[in-house]
């Protein structure tokens, strides 16, 4: 008797294959081919669900199955009980829509990460893929962005300004030549939602791209990506070839008369980089050094010329606003922050990953209802949202809600939507010195307080973890706080201070070295 | 002008990107990946190709972190030292290579087998500790498993 192949998907995400995703799914074909079962094996991207993987899911009938975390010992049980068929195992979580966590979410940028195999062009058509394209191909400029702008998409990086103002003010400049950039310089800890994107739907990026040069006139774009990310640069890479041959990249794409041409350039290992000037620079061949502004990127950017930067997350959610319309788009978040985001759940918790929601989830919901609190099994202390720059929000503070304004209120920053859970064993003062020294290691050195001032507040640090003169070295630091932060040139040196202060103010007790650490 | 005694590596890197100035990094990788590392002598070259000085590739190689001046060892351990791993214990998965690699992070092995290096994050923060060893991602690192690795890369 011979069956349809059945379908089992295993992600070629770098997470996944991290903890052993590669020999997973050699394991299946080894253990289908014993049993003379044929399987079509897809390489999706990842559903995000990073404690499950490796996820292994199975197409039957009755929808896509999960079992996770699948290690390559697991994989004959599984055949025993009849996975291909949705078996009950032990690492069986029914239909993996069902899983919670992923029901939970507002999957809006993410829709199809996970689902298909990434480069294959047929199958993201068939998610939804290239409706925003051919939409922005039958508009004008002007009304491209227009609708960014009523969207109320604001930057993903962490700077949240206002996408379509940024593209209206490139849009109306005159020049012979525009560029795109992409920030794919992930650097923040506890981030990995573009990574993930860039892995798991690229053509999505390169959609995003391709509307913004028709929406500004730049028919050339360039993806910057750091050099520790080298599954999303193969990523890239391969996806960019498959637009070009299929004419979705060139002279003319999708015979509309539209031109654009993409280019990738990888890092070289400086988280300075991700600051929009400094990778400028970069692209440009020389040190990543930040520039003064004005002139902002938007009027004299890559090359002097007129260029749109945006990090991945922001350019990945415009095919969805052109497709179903920016009201759609709006219709999710509060306030000024419209739309979701992805939060990418990291650090001591049970259930990491990728959670993509509305603005207005709590913290709490985010590290206690999708993570589950510490994986350790020790008592959450604080998350430090937003990445190295972002504050220290201590337990106490979770009912914080997660969007632009709330964030700020409470002294903090969304940044690139990371949070990082630190269990009760956290001394914060080391966490406060890692901040400065942080900073010393990344600074492009261009101005001093942040040069400088990083130095000098890691050796103060190191004197109050002495417990050397307590109250005239919190002065000093806070002084030098208040410096970095009123007079460095970029966010670099003006929000390290941030988890800094953060952990001054909300664990003081941490700072006096009589302190007996948690055991 | 006296020729120099050029790498035909250099060369060919240097033309493959039209031996543009604005492609420096990209081609400063494209040596280093094949060669190890980047010596004077490549340094020079790449200079003249692109008609820029010396001083301006070298505030252009020392820049970046991942460039280096000296041949690594054999294998390259990259260590995320990074929030999110340090909340998951990467000190004591650094403390415990410097010690099994009598090798101090930043530097190469006496032997010349292993680099360990640390890293400002490898993305992989819901799978901590993060640990890269050639190029392969791993998490979930414990200390068996770190010695696990190195044997690996070693056979």
């Amino acid at each position: 008797m011979s069956f349809a192949p059945v379908t089992v998907f295993v992600p070629k995400d770098a997470a996944a294959l991290s903890v052993g995703a590669d020999d997973v799914g050699a394991a299946l074909l080894n253990e289908a081919q014993k049993h003379n079962f044929e399987i079509n094996l897809v390489r999706n991207g990842s559903r995000g669900l990073l404690w499950l993987e490796p996820l292994v899911e199975v197409d039957t009938p009755n929808g896509r199955m999960a079992y996770g975390p699948v290690t390559p010992e697991d994989v004959s049980g599984l055949f025993e009980a009849d996975f291909l068929s949705g078996g009950a195992h032990a690492l069986s979580h029914g239909k993996t829509d069902d899983i919670p966590y992923l029901a939970n979410q507002e999957r809006v940028t993410f829709a199809r990460c996970g689902l298909i195999d990434p480069l294959d062009l047929k199958a993201y058509e068939a998610h939804g893929g290239l409706v925003g394209l051919r939409k922005a191909l039958s508009l004008g400029p002007e009304e491209i962005v227009v609708a960014v702008k009523s969207s109320g998409l604001r930057g993903r990086g962490g700077a949240g300004f206002p996408t379509g103002i940024k593209w209206e003010t490139a849009r109306t400049a005159s020049a012979d030549q525009k560029y795109i950039c992409c920030n794919a310089d992930e650097g923040d800890s506890g981030t990995f939602a573009d990574r993930m994107l860039m892995e798991g739907d690229p053509f999505a990026l390169l959609e995003g791209m391709v509307i913004a040069g028709r929406a500004v006139g730049a028919d050339t774009g360039y993806i910057y990506i750091r050099s520790e990310y080298p599954h999303a640069i193969q990523s890239m890479r391969a996806a960019i070839a498959i637009w070009e041959g299929a004419n979705l990249l060139g002279d003319d794409i999708a015979g509309s008369g539209q031109a654009f041409h993409m280019h990738m350039r990888v890092g070289a290992g400086a988280y300075i980089c991700g600051e929009e000037s400094s990778m400028l620079d970069s692209l440009e061949g020389k040190r990543g050094q930040v520039r003064a502004k004005p002139p902002i990127p938007a009027i004299s950017g890559l090359f002097g010329k007129p260029t749109i930067v945006n990090n991945v997350l922001s350019l990945a959610a415009v095919p969805f606003i052109l497709s179903r319309g920016a009201d759609a788009y709006k219709t999710y978040g509060q306030g000024e922050s419209r739309g979701t985001q992805p939060f990418q759940l990291a650090g001591d918790i049970a259930r990491g990953g990728l959670v993509e929601k509305a603005f207005g989830v709590t913290l709490s919901e985010l590290v206690n209802d999708f993570g589950g609190g510490t994986r350790s099994g020790h008592l959450v202390r604080t998350a430090q949202v937003g990445g190295p720059l972002g504050a220290y929000i201590p337990e106490t503070g979770f009912d914080v809600s997660m969007d632009y304004e709330s964030l700020a209120d409470a002294g903090a920053m969304l940044g690139h939507g990371g949070v990082v859970v630190f269990n009760d064993t956290v001394d914060m003062a080391q966490q406060a010195r890692f901040a400065m020294e942080f900073c010393e290691i990344e600074s492009c050195g261009k101005c001093t307080p942040c040069r400088i001032g990083s130095v000098r507040g890691k050796e103060t640090l190191d004197k109050i973890i002495a417990g050397e003169d307590l109250k005239g070295n919190l002065k000093v630091l806070n002084d030098l706080c208040i410096l970095m932060t009123d007079a460095s040139l970029c966010a670099m040196g003006g929000l390290t201070p941030m988890p800094v202060k953060s952990a001054l103010k909300h664990f003081p007790d941490d700072f006096n070295s009589a302190r007996q650490p948690v055991e | 002008m006296p020729e120099l005694n050029q790498n035909p590596l250099v060369v060919d890197a240097c033309k493959g990107f039209g031996n543009r100035p604005e492609n420096l990094i990209e081609i400063l990788h494209v040596v280093q990946n094949c060669a190890g590392h980047l010596s004077d002598e490549d340094l020079r070259s790449i200079a003249d190709a692109l008609n820029l000085t010396r001083a301006e590739v070298h505030g252009v190689v020392s820049f970046y972190h991942d460039f280096r001046r000296k041949r690594p060892g054999k294998t390259i351990i990259k260590i995320c030292m990074a929030e999110a791993c340090q909340a998951v214990g990467c000190k004591s998965i650094k403390d415990h290579a410097e010690e099994t690699l009598s090798t101090a992070m930043g530097e190469t092995s006496v032997n010349g087998d292993v680099t360990l290096e640390p890293i400002y994050c490898l993305g992989n923060c819901a799978l901590g500790p993060a640990v890269m060893v050639d190029g392969a991602l791993h998490g979930r690192v414990t200390a068996e498993r770190f010695d696990a690795l190195v044997l690996e890369a070693s056979s």
